[in-house]
């Protein structure tokens, strides 16, 4: 029965007695939200490269003042908060990002580095994630503007047909609208707001719609990460094809 | 027969440290059982809190291998056997005895929540639909294990402003009660410190009765809360309505 | 006086924090009586936390046909006639009220189309009569009450275990208490006590019950002088679980046969066809568990010496839908999953039938301002408990004895306390740490447990009887010889030594009861004698301490209102 010394880790940055390796969670966030964030912003400064024949890369979607009349700028970079706020907001995001960037915290019932005192959302600047829902209904307009673009990518010089672009930006329109449509605040304003389905009126369909967007919701998590890869991609695909790396395969 | 060695924090407020015991494995064997043969047989003093040894009281919540788990849930054949089992107390909270702790906070936080009170003029019909959603919140044994792994406690300890999920999920199961007629919106802004949690599902990943506390629980408080407080039109359109 | 200990006064003190213990404090304080509650584990951990299957109560909302006449009929034929009826009939007609106000003060019943509160068949009971939420009605219940409790600003002392009643020439007032946490003393003064400390169960070996039921409340109220009665009567629930070895006991709930489980043997036999062909696995618990027992004896138990019970023909959702804690128990603890496979189980001792006897209207014992309900009490349930009755009992008669113990404090003057008492039960409490001999409680508890569970267990018989009355009196030397290591700080070992001396004399009180009733009747079997005698249908086992002894007498059963008799004619 040999007694050894208290075991009970000091609190710091990554003390615990988990055995698995808890950095392994945070790790692909680090790398793909590093990776992205660096890709976007050149690609965001870049103002060339962003369409090609019927395609439009979802980064540059609407395309406003492509000109340059009155911005002299890459029109990227008008539109760029929306999604990119939409997606800062996102409570899912928050997670992951608290979690790999701020280490607060790190991982389940392992320490935090010491700091200051903690806020959590209760101060500015982090006190503006409540005002995510308005992100949401940006993110909706943009969907509309990204499957009107899809739907463009449908039709070479007004003719019917079909690209490896098309299947690229119907597959990232679809994965967007997944992601925009799991959102938290869209199920509160669907009917998770209610108290009672059955006293409300149209309590029935809303508690329909409700279910719905819980159906989707539990995979917010997924259709953020698959939507994520699937912008990234578009646009990629788009500025090879626009810069004549590679070719578009026409299917049909 | 088979043995493992179970490494137990013992001590009190004022300290201590683990200390190393053998105990024979039988199959299907959990923590708790380990425990027991501890006390029986080679630590009669070694406190431990404990009930139903099903999993339906919360009674028995500790930190195994570094997880808060229920001790009555743990199985010995679900841990690694080549290296000993570490056992000690919650630490979100102050240490009483070896891995019994003082949860009083938790009752005095629980004080401060408005109970239920019907809305006037109902008739008491129900639907399932509503009661579903409600169940969910309703099942929470009390084992406190979100309070305990919850950073907000855990590491920033600021249980003066700041309610946990175990109260977030009280809340949500009476905010969201069909015949509820109170509003807790202020309460969980200001008293209870909602906005403190940053929604790192902790809770959620430790939570022995699977309640999703997060998302079912703790974001639609907060969208209520926005609703309330936080968004300019919905305001508006409480003004106009005149509520 | 320098006094070793706290003091705190109250009108009403509570001892048990359970349904009943709740109930009665809730009604209490609505009486404007200051009210304290006193329990040893913490806040809503006590044992009616595990309910699982229901409240019994005939609100009629599935089955319209029911009424209070048929739940008073099927209490008192599931009780074999041993019930007290007024009890009875009380029970049957107060406890719709009593879960109606569950729910105006905010629990959540599965519900039926119609929006009402949702009612399950059960065991016994002729209707479907059991409102539950899921697997969990007790959890529900007692975080409804423990809500209300904390919101009407009831004082509860956690963590806290009465060891003696203090009495004023023969009536309550006070109780002589210590804090588990830190070994420390406090004595309550109070006009008016209600123990509602539920069972004993811990004395078994294979039980569902918690360390807390060690059946403090009886051997409180018996060395303060009430009476205990029918205490022969102790319930074996037939499905506990019976592998692995860690979890045998622990409760399968009866809603599994509620729901439409089906009991087979190793042979695949539907074998209840044998044992009760018209109600089959809903038959009342003691025919059950005998049932199994016996298939079993005869070499019909499965592996690990159980019985089947199978659900897996219900649609898995269903069956996650409705017993989610069954599902969960026995895939995270026996890796069985029921919605496929078949679970093992066995009888495990559950419930006791008897305890404090108390008078029917106002739950009072037969000590002056000493009040019991809930389990600790005896009556309701006769010879044998249906399932869901327990519930509503503790509501029905938790309320009852809230209101005459507030009532009775209101009457009578302050009681004087008696400094002799308090010192005589601090010097009992902590001699455990003087022990010097190598004897451990818990040696002395597994010795217990091992003894009550093969000589006082399902079946009984004269020998067997008697033997374990002459081990408990060893058992009861070795009992106060051991000793404790470690601190007066949470001090398990020391605070079983304690529990320990209330299981011996609720043992004994069993024993010696189960000796006397030469029939077979409900829970209580005897080998010797198997079959029903009509003259102890009409005597009950009273227990009661006489000049230091434990004595046993008979009392005659109340005599039955002839309008009552029709409803219990009636078919
Ligand atoms: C697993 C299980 C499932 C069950 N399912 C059902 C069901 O579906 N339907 C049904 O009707 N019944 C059911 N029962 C039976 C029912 O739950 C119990 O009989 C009932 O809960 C007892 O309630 P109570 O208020 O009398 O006591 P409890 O709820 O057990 O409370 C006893 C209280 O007394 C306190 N106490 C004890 N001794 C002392 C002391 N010395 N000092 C201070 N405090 C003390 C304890 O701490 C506790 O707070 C079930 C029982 C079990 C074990
Ligand atoms: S989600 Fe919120 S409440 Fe839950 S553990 Fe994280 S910070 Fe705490
Ligand atoms: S919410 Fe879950 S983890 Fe938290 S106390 Fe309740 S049961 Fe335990
Ligand atoms: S919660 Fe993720 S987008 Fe709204
Ligand atoms: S002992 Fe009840 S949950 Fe573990």
């Amino acid at each position: 029965m040999a007694g050894s010394p208290t075991l009970l880790p000091e609190s710091r940055l990554g003390s615990t007695l988990r055995r698995d390796p808890w950095w392994i969670e945070i790790l692909p966030v680090i790398i793909v939200m590093g990776g992205f964030s660096i890709y976007a912003t050149l690609r965001a400064f870049e103002g060339a490269y962003y369409s090609w024949g019927p395609y439009l890369s979802p980064f540059y979607s609407p395309l406003i003042d492509p000109q340059h009349h009155w911005w002299p700028l890459s029109p990227a970079l008008l539109i760029l908060a929306g999604p990119l706020g939409f997606r800062a907001t996102c409570y899912y995001y928050r997670k992951a990002l608290y979690r790999a960037f701020l280490l607060d915290p790190p991982a389940c019932a392992v320490g935090e580095p010491s700091r200051r005192k903690y806020s959590g959302e209760t101060k500015f600047p982090l006190i503006l994630q409540n005002v995510h829902r308005y992100f949401f209904y940006l993110a909706v307009l943009f969907i509309c503007f990204l499957w009107y673009d899809a739907i463009r990518a449908f039709f070479f010089d007004g003719h019917f047909g079909i690209g490896v672009g098309t299947l690229v930006l119907t597959l990232n329109v679809c994965l967007l609208s997944l992601y925009t449509f799991s959102c938290h605040s869209l199920r509160h304003l669907a009917g998770g707001k209610l108290d009672c389905f059955s006293c409300a009126t149209f309590g029935r369909s809303r508690f329909a719609a409700w279910r719905l967007s819980t159906f989707l919701n539990e995979r917010h998590m997924l259709f953020a990460w698959c939507s994520l890869f699937s912008v990234g991609f578009a646009d990629f695909y788009v500025r090879l094809v626009a810069s004549g790396a590679i070719r578009d395969l026409r299917l049909l | 027969m088979a043995e493992a060695t179970l490494r137990v924090f013992r001590g009190d407020s004022n300290g201590g440290q683990t200390v190393d015991y053998r105990v024979p494995i039988a199959p299907g064997m959990v923590v708790l059982d380990a425990l027991h043969h501890i006390q029986g047989h080679l630590a009669p003093d070694l406190a431990v809190r404990w009930n139903c040894k099903a999993g339906k009281c919360g009674s028995c919540s500790a930190e195994v291998n570094g997880r808060p788990r229920l001790t009555c849930k743990t199985r010995m054949d679900d841990l690694p056997q080549d290296q000993p089992i570490t056992v000690l107390p919650m630490k979100s909270f102050p240490r009483i005895k070896d891995l019994v702790t003082d949860v009083s906070w938790n009752y005095r936080v629980n004080r401060k929540i408005p109970a239920f009170e019907p809305r006037p003029g109902t008739d008491w019909k129900i639907s399932q639909l509503d009661v579903d959603r409600v169940q969910e919140f309703r099942k929470c044994i009390e084992c406190f294990l979100c309070q305990d792994v919850c950073h907000v406690l855990r590491e920033h300890d600021q249980k003066e402003k700041f309610g946990g999920p175990r109260f977030f999920v009280r809340i949500a199961g009476l905010e969201m009660h069909p015949l509820d007629g109170r509003n807790r919106n202020a309460l969980l802004k200001d008293e209870l410190g909602l906005g403190l949690c940053n929604i790192t599902k902790c809770c959620t990943e430790v939570c022995p009765e699977e309640i999703r506390i997060t998302d079912n629980a703790i974001i639609p408080l907060k969208e209520r809360v926005v609703d309330e407080f936080y968004d300019p039109l919905t305001r508006m359109f409480r003004r106009i309505r005149g509520k | 006086m320098t006094a070793n200990y706290e003091t705190r006064e109250h009108d009403v003190l509570i001892i048990g924090a359970g349904g009943a213990g709740l109930r009665a404090s809730l009604e209490a304080l609505a009486q404007g009586a200051s009210v304290g509650v006193v329990c040893k584990s913490l806040l809503g951990k006590a044992h009616t936390v595990m309910a699982e299957g229901g409240i019994a109560a005939a609100m009629a909302n599935v089955d319209t046909a029911d009424d209070w006449k048929t739940h008073f009929r099927d209490t008192m034929r599931g009780g074999k006639f041993l019930n007290n009826w007024r009890m009875a009939q009380l029970h049957a007609l107060e406890s719709p009220d009593r879960v109606r106000e569950l729910e105006q003060w905010g629990a959540l019943f599965d519900r039926t189309e119609k929006g009402d509160i949702l009612q399950r068949a059960f065991g016994g009971h002729t209707f479907k009569r059991l409102c539950h939420v899921g697997d969990r009605t007790g959890l529900e219940m007692i975080r409804t009450l423990q809500d209300r409790g904390v919101q009407q600003g009831i004082d509860v002392y956690m963590e806290c275990t009465v060891t003696r009643l203090l009495t004023d020439s023969g009536r309550i007032a006070g109780a002589f208490a210590y804090w588990r946490e830190t070994g420390r003393l406090i004595v309550f003064k109070a006009k008016s006590i209600v123990i509602a400390t539920g069972g004993i169960g811990k004395a078994w070996r294979v039980t569902s019950n918690s360390w807390e039921y060690t059946g403090d409340g009886m051997a409180l109220a018996y060395e303060a002088g009430a009476e205990l009665m029918d205490m022969e009567f102790v319930q074996f629930h037939p499905t506990g679980m019976v592998w692995p070895p860690g979890v045998q006991g622990i409760l399968v709930t009866e809603a599994v046969r509620g729901e439409g489980g089906i009991l087979r043997n190793k042979l695949g036999e539907r074998f209840m066809e044998k044992y009760d062909p018209k109600r089959m696995e809903l038959s009342t618990r003691d025919v059950v568990a005998r049932s199994i027992y016996t298939e079993v004896k005869e070499g019909r138990g499965t592996e690990h010496g159980g019985a089947y019970l199978d659900i897996s023909q219900k649609p898995a959702e269903y069956v996650k839908k409705k017993l989610p804690s069954m599902y969960h128990q026995f895939k995270e603890l026996a890796d069985v999953d029921i919605t496929k496979g078949p679970m093992e189980v066995g009888p495990t001792c559950h419930y006791v039938m008897g305890g404090i006897r108390v008078d029917a209207e106002t739950a009072e014992s037969t000590v002056p301002g000493l009040f019991a309900a809930g389990e600790a009490a005896a009556g309701l349930h006769g010879a044998n408990r249906l399932g869901g009755n327990s519930l509503s009992d503790l509501l029905v008669f938790g309320r009852r004895a809230g209101l005459a113990a507030a009532q009775h404090a209101k009457r009578v003057s302050a009681p004087s306390m008696d400094n002799s008492q308090i010192e005589s039960a601090e010097k009992e409490l902590l001699a455990p740490f003087s022990n010097s001999g190598t004897e451990s409680p818990y040696a002395v508890h597994r010795d217990l447990q091992e003894l009550m569970q093969n000589l006082v267990g399902i079946f009984r018989t004269e020998a067997d009887l008697g033997k374990a009355l002459v081990e408990l009196e060893k058992l009861r030397a070795r009992a106060a010889k051991a000793g404790v290591e470690g601190s007066r700080l949470f001090n398990p070992g020391w605070h079983l030594s304690y529990d320990l001396k209330s299981m011996l004399t609720v043992s004994e009180a069993v024993a010696q009861s189960a000796l006397a009733r030469t029939e077979s009747r409900g829970a209580h079997s005897r080998i010797d004698f198997p079959k029903l005698d009509p003259l102890w249908e009409k005597k009950h086992n009273i227990i009661v301490k006489e000049a230091g002894a434990m004595k046993r007498r008979e009392s005659p059963v109340e005599e039955m209102p002839g309008e009552l008799q029709q409803i219990l004619a009636a078919d």
